[in-house]
């Protein structure tokens, strides 16, 4: 918008029609959340449910924009995120690290694989009792659980992307005089990329289902699932929706805005996927 | 002393239908900067020897020794082209593809791209050297791969029909640009393919295999002036000559 302020009479008409393209991608987008929200006032003005449980659109961003300005949700949002990305990071490294281990060494791939296999399908809530009793309330179990479920999809992936890594690849970088180490470090990562983003990605849809429930059960002092939680006892529902629609909001900005952004900075702009 | 010495060199592997002899008995010596073409039908083991020599396969039987030293496993005495354009590294620009050799033997990054600029001048892409692979036409790759077995300046060149995968118009072209490389740099040069006109074009000898097992047929040195042309009566001929070597060929095997 501001480009288009500023732009010369002969790129202005161009960058007009560039917004105006904008606003019908927006516009497109919107539409469905639109209507939505049209049937969810109706339901809640007809009071199909007590007012009280069925907060009109007005409570719950009035309660939204409150709860922002005192510092409360940005408060438990800050707190969800830490953990999620604290969990996040040794999945990550753990996960990348297991994943290119089975699929270099056979060795590894008969440890590690019926493990994996058997472990990955298992809902990550179905931990969380164990790692309470095993690690105490707080964030310690929260951080654990959220590092172990967000694993399995990044050592799927990774495993499957170094062994989809093309061999005339390793050819003819052996044929230039990459050892080992440099062939893993500048053919099987980079080749292996487009699967591990993927299995981060995962990985991280994962950890954030998981974590919005453990906090609920791990007695934390402060996240969005606690909020919600807590929310529920004295019947704030304009708070619980408040805390839904943020967390939806925050697994978007980071599925947007770090996911994208690393991908087409990488795989896209190598022609290894299409945008 | 000859440059490179293929000597007796065999490979036989198993299938399912038992014992195949992919090469038997392979035999020539090159001298340098010569262009050899290795021409024959698929199956006649020419890819597998071209193999043998960059030392992705191991013979079970002779030897092959460049500069008098014996092979084994690869080396940067050789660079290879292969036919397939994925060769390239999709996430290194086409001077980073060039650059990759002079990289793994340690030098500096200033100099190893200037170097890999000067190849890319060779085949002309200089003005592709930031743009990725996956924006290069199949012809610019190939050529960036060209340039890329050439940037650290090994010994001899191995390509392995690099441009049977093109349209023939783009064949035709990169056909006069091999040359004029071949011309630019004095580089010993093996190339396999199973095009006869192609094999006339580019080489200063044809080795001729066969298949069931892969031997080598004849060798028939093509003694043209270059640059050559495919039109001409001489050129004709040798094509014949070879194309009946081959004839007897396929019909000695079926």
């Amino acid at each position: 918008m501001q480009d288009a302020a500023v732009a010369t009479p002969s790129t202005s008409a161009r960058a007009g029609m560039r917004i105006g393209e904008n606003i019908r991608v927006i516009g497109r987008n919107l539409f469905p959340f639109l209507v939505v929200a049209v049937i969810w006032e109706i339901i809640a003005r007809l009071e199909v449910f007590s007012r009280r449980l069925f907060p009109t659109l007005e409570e719950i961003f009035s309660s939204l924009y409150r709860l922002t300005v005192a510092g409360i949700l940005p408060m438990h949002a800050f707190e969800t995120v830490l953990r999620l990305l604290s969990g996040f990071a040794i999945a990550a490294v753990i996960g990348v690290t297991i994943g290119v281990l089975m699929a270099r060494s056979r060795r590894a791939e008969d440890i590690f694989l019926p493990l994996v296999s058997i472990l990955a399908p298992i809902p990550g809530l179905a931990y969380a009792p164990l790692f309470l009793l095993w690690f105490g309330l707080g964030n310690f179990p929260a951080v654990l659980l959220v590092g172990f479920v967000s694993m399995f999809p990044i050592i799927f992936n990774s495993w499957t992307g170094v062994k989809a890594v093309k061999e005339i690849w390793v050819r003819s970088a052996q044929a230039m005089g990459a050892d080992d180490k440099r062939l893993f470090r500048y053919v099987i990562l980079p080749g292996a990329l487009p699967y591990i983003l993927t299995g981060m990605r995962l990985g991280l849809a994962q950890a954030w289902r998981v974590l919005v429930a453990v906090e609920m059960l791990a007695a934390v002092p402060w996240g969005l699932g606690w909020l919600i939680f807590g929310a529920r006892e004295m019947l704030n529902t304009d708070v619980m929706m408040a805390g839904i629609l943020l967390i939806g909001v925050i697994g978007l900005l980071l599925e947007k805005l770090v996911f994208e952004k690393i991908e087409r900075y990488t795989v896209v702009r190598w022609g290894m996927i299409t945008a | 002393m000859p440059l490179i010495e293929v000597d007796d060199v065999s490979l036989a592997y198993d299938t399912p239908a038992g014992r195949v002899q992919g090469v038997l008995g392979a035999t020539f010596n090159m001298e340098e900067s010569e262009f050899l073409c290795l021409v024959g039908p698929s199956g006649c083991g020419k890819s597998t020897l071209l193999n043998i020599i960059a030392g992705f396969l191991t013979p079970t039987g002779g030897e092959i020794r460049i500069g008098g030293k014996k092979v084994s496993g690869h080396g940067m005495d050789r660079g290879v082209v292969f036919q397939d354009f994925a060769q390239l590294f999709p996430w290194r620009t086409a001077l980073g593809n060039v650059a990759f050799g002079l990289e793994m033997k340690g030098m500096g990054k200033e100099e190893r791209e200037e170097i890999a600029l000067q190849q890319l001048k060779l085949v002309k892409l200089e003005k592709f050297a930031n743009s990725y692979p996956h924006h290069l036409s199949g012809g610019m790759q190939q050529r960036v791969a060209i340039a890329r077995a050439l940037a650290y300046n090994p010994a001899v060149l191995l390509m392995d029909e690099p441009f049977a995968a093109l349209d023939a118009m783009t064949r035709d072209d990169m056909q006069r640009l091999l040359a004029d490389v071949w011309k630019t740099t004095g580089k010993t040069i093996i190339y396999v393919t199973h095009n006869v006109a192609e094999a006339v074009y580019l080489a200063d000898r044809v080795i001729v295999m066969t298949p069931h097992p892969g031997t080598v047929k004849a060798e028939i040195p093509i003694m043209l002036p270059r640059p050559r042309d495919p039109l001409s009566l001489e050129f004709l001929e040798h094509q014949k000559q070879l194309l009946n070597y081959l004839g007897q060929g396929t019909s000695k095997a079926a």
